[in-house]
């Protein structure tokens, strides 16, 4: 450049450069975002994301898995022995606190997720031969994680309780899930 | 070459010397590994892994070029394909396990060649840069490795899969919207098998880039040696070739000898049986374990009884790695003379080893204390024990040049 450029010219080129490259990156940070949000799930990812399950067919004390948003979602019937231990556990002991009164919308049908909260394996526990745990519920055998007749967590690494999924009961017998 | 190379400088005559005219290709290559490159002349074989993490790379990139011709990156046709690689595809199972052992063999002769630096202080003033790189180049390894184990589709690289992927959910506040946009889903299935065989593939040219500028690195300030000292004339040194070059390609040949000992004999004994098991999203095998390379890790992720503090613990064990060029006070770089910190390096090789023993076994019974022990050493070697035995240690009094020690050795 031809010579020192004078005071008011110099804050002008500032001005200039900081507006240009001010523009520069927040064109590029928008440019960007179509890269990022394409990993998000898709349309039809999201379109597929309820689901209706009939419990007519589920007896007193037994569960059921099924499939949504390829996550097991357990529902267990539970047994009025089962919904009494819930129900008398001191909600302020919890690692989780919830009482088993929020996890349910009927206090024999239990619903959620069955991926445990530590590192997303399956519990163990649907089935009658399987270990329950020290709480009469789940067991993970990845890292140990005991969740109770509630699918709260009560000894492990896992930091949550069992997530409850958004469901509804469409009528006496059947729900729908998402 | 031919007989127009000068020690310095590329061909002038004929059809070379027209292309290195235009492209100075010839004399680069003369002064980047040829007669012009400089090496210290006292190089032992510790200084053969660097060359020996090179040609493993390149032969993961050629056979796993190949194996992508054939692979399905679906979740209903991937573990299917892997088994008409294995079966069908002509010498199929002769790449694949190429493949999957070569990722073996890359992160020995790499795991070599770090604690080669370690003991050798190579990581000192002035080759910060050159460790950081290197310890990039390793980063990228393990993030390589883990998507390539991911792509078979079997009970173990669904699991592997869940488990890593779920460590993000460990970031408080944003950590479930971090993994499901992973995931492109709400659990691992295609998409996330897509994306990362999409990565699978890119991340080994970036890997090699950086080995590039590794070496653009290693070249500045040329290679450490036993000895720790700076060459200091002409008498340091010999000419890379012929000297290292057929030194480096003794060591191949050691290298290759092993590599096919394992895939030709025992090509599945460093992988898990279970992942021959097609994945199951709704079961989850009794015990997950990663590949033998990343076990240390493993240990240290579940030595610590809570989830983020496991997985800050295991992301720490790495990221401690960059600092160790500061964290260790010594003005010495070789353990050669540093008489305390020799054997605290052993000590550690041995630490290392019994966390890799404890990430291989179940979380349970004396496997948990040992783990907490050891993933306590750990930290304790370069956090505590490296500032301050640089600190107290009186070191060995060191020779005057590479070339006094090695003449003086020759006497002895």
């Amino acid at each position: 450049m031809a010579g020192e450029p004078s005071g008011a010219d110099k804050n002008r080129r500032d001005f200039l450069y900081i507006a240009t490259g001010a523009m520069a990156t927040a064109g590029t940070a928008v440019a960007l975002w179509p890269f990022i949000h394409q990993m998000n799930p898709a349309a039809d990812v999201l379109a597929l994301a309820s689901i209706e399950v009939d419990l007519s067919g589920v007896p007193v004390g037994q569960a059921i898995t099924v499939r949504w948003r390829g996550k097991p979602v357990f529902i267990r019937h539970r047994t009025p022995d089962e919904i009494a231990e819930a129900q008398k556990v001191d909600v302020g002991t919890l690692r989780d606190p919830q009482a088993d009164s929020a996890r349910v919308q009927k206090p024999e049908w239990l619903v959620m997720v069955g991926v445990c909260t530590h590192l997303g394996c399956i519990p163990l526990g649907q089935k009658d031969t399987d270990p329950h745990g020290e709480f009469d519920g789940w067991f993970c055998p990845c890292h140990g994680s005991q969740y109770d007749s509630s699918g709260r967590i009560r000894k492990g690494p896992a930091p949550q309780n069992l997530e409850v999924p958004q469901y509804a009961f469409i009528d006496a017998n059947r729900i729908r899930i998402g | 070459m031919s007989g127009s190379t000068q020690p310095s400088g590329g061909p002038t005559k004929g059809v070379l010397g027209w292309i290195e005219f235009r492209l100075p290709i010839f004399s680069f290559l003369n002064s980047s590994v040829g007669y012009a490159y400089p090496a210290p002349k006292n190089l032992s074989y510790w200084w053969n892994f660097g060359s020996l993490a090179g040609v493993a790379l390149v032969i993961q990139i050629l056979t796993g070029i190949v194996l992508a011709m054939h692979y399905i990156p679906t979740a209903a046709e991937a573990f299917g394909s892997v088994e008409r690689i294995m079966r069908d595809v002509n010498y199929g199972w002769l790449l694949r396990y190429m493949h999957a052992n070569g990722a073996s063999m890359f992160f020995a002769v790499v795991y070599l060649h770090i604690f080669r630096g370690l003991y050798y202080g190579s990581y000192k003033y002035p080759r910060e840069l050159l460790w950081w790189i290197g310890l990039v180049i390793f980063i990228l390894m393990i993030a390589t490795a883990f998507m390539g184990y991911v792509l078979p589709w079997g009970q173990m690289s669904f699991w592997a899969a869940t488990v890593i992927t779920n460590l993000f959910s460990a970031i408080p506040l944003v950590g479930t919207a971090i993994v499901t946009w992973f995931w492109g889903d709400f659990s691992v299935g295609d998409a996330l098998l897509r994306r990362l065989f999409s990565l699978h593939y890119l991340l080994p040219f970036v890997i090699a880039a950086m080995a590039i500028i590794h070496l653009w690195a290693l070249h500045q300030h040329k290679s450490n040696n036993p000895l720790g000292i700076d060459m200091k004339g002409p008498q340091d040194q010999l000419s890379f070739h012929p000297y290292y070059t057929a030194k480096d390609l003794f060591g191949l040949g050691i290298y290759l000898i092993i590599f096919a000992a394992l895939v030709f004999y025992v090509p599945n004994s460093l992988s898990e049986p279970v992942n021959y098991v097609p994945a199951n999203p709704l079961q989850t095998p009794p015990h997950i374990v990663p590949e033998w390379y990343l076990l240390p890790f493993y240990a240290i992720l579940r030595a610590v009884p809570d989830k983020l503090g496991g997985v800050i613990a295991m992301a720490g064990a790495l990221v401690v790695l960059f600092a160790v060029p500061w964290l260790d006070t010594s003005k010495v770089r070789s353990a050669r003379f540093r008489p305390i910190f020799k054997w605290l390096f052993w000590v550690f090789v041995v630490d290392a080893i019994v966390l890799g023993i404890v990430g291989a076994h179940p979380p349970g019974g004396a496997y948990v204390p040992i783990g907490q022990i050891a993933t306590a050493y750990y930290f304790l070697h370069f956090l505590v024990l490296m500032p301050v035995i640089g600190k107290l240690e009186s070191p060995l009094p060191l020779p005057d040049s590479i070339a006094t020690a090695v003449l003086a050795k020759g006497k002895r």
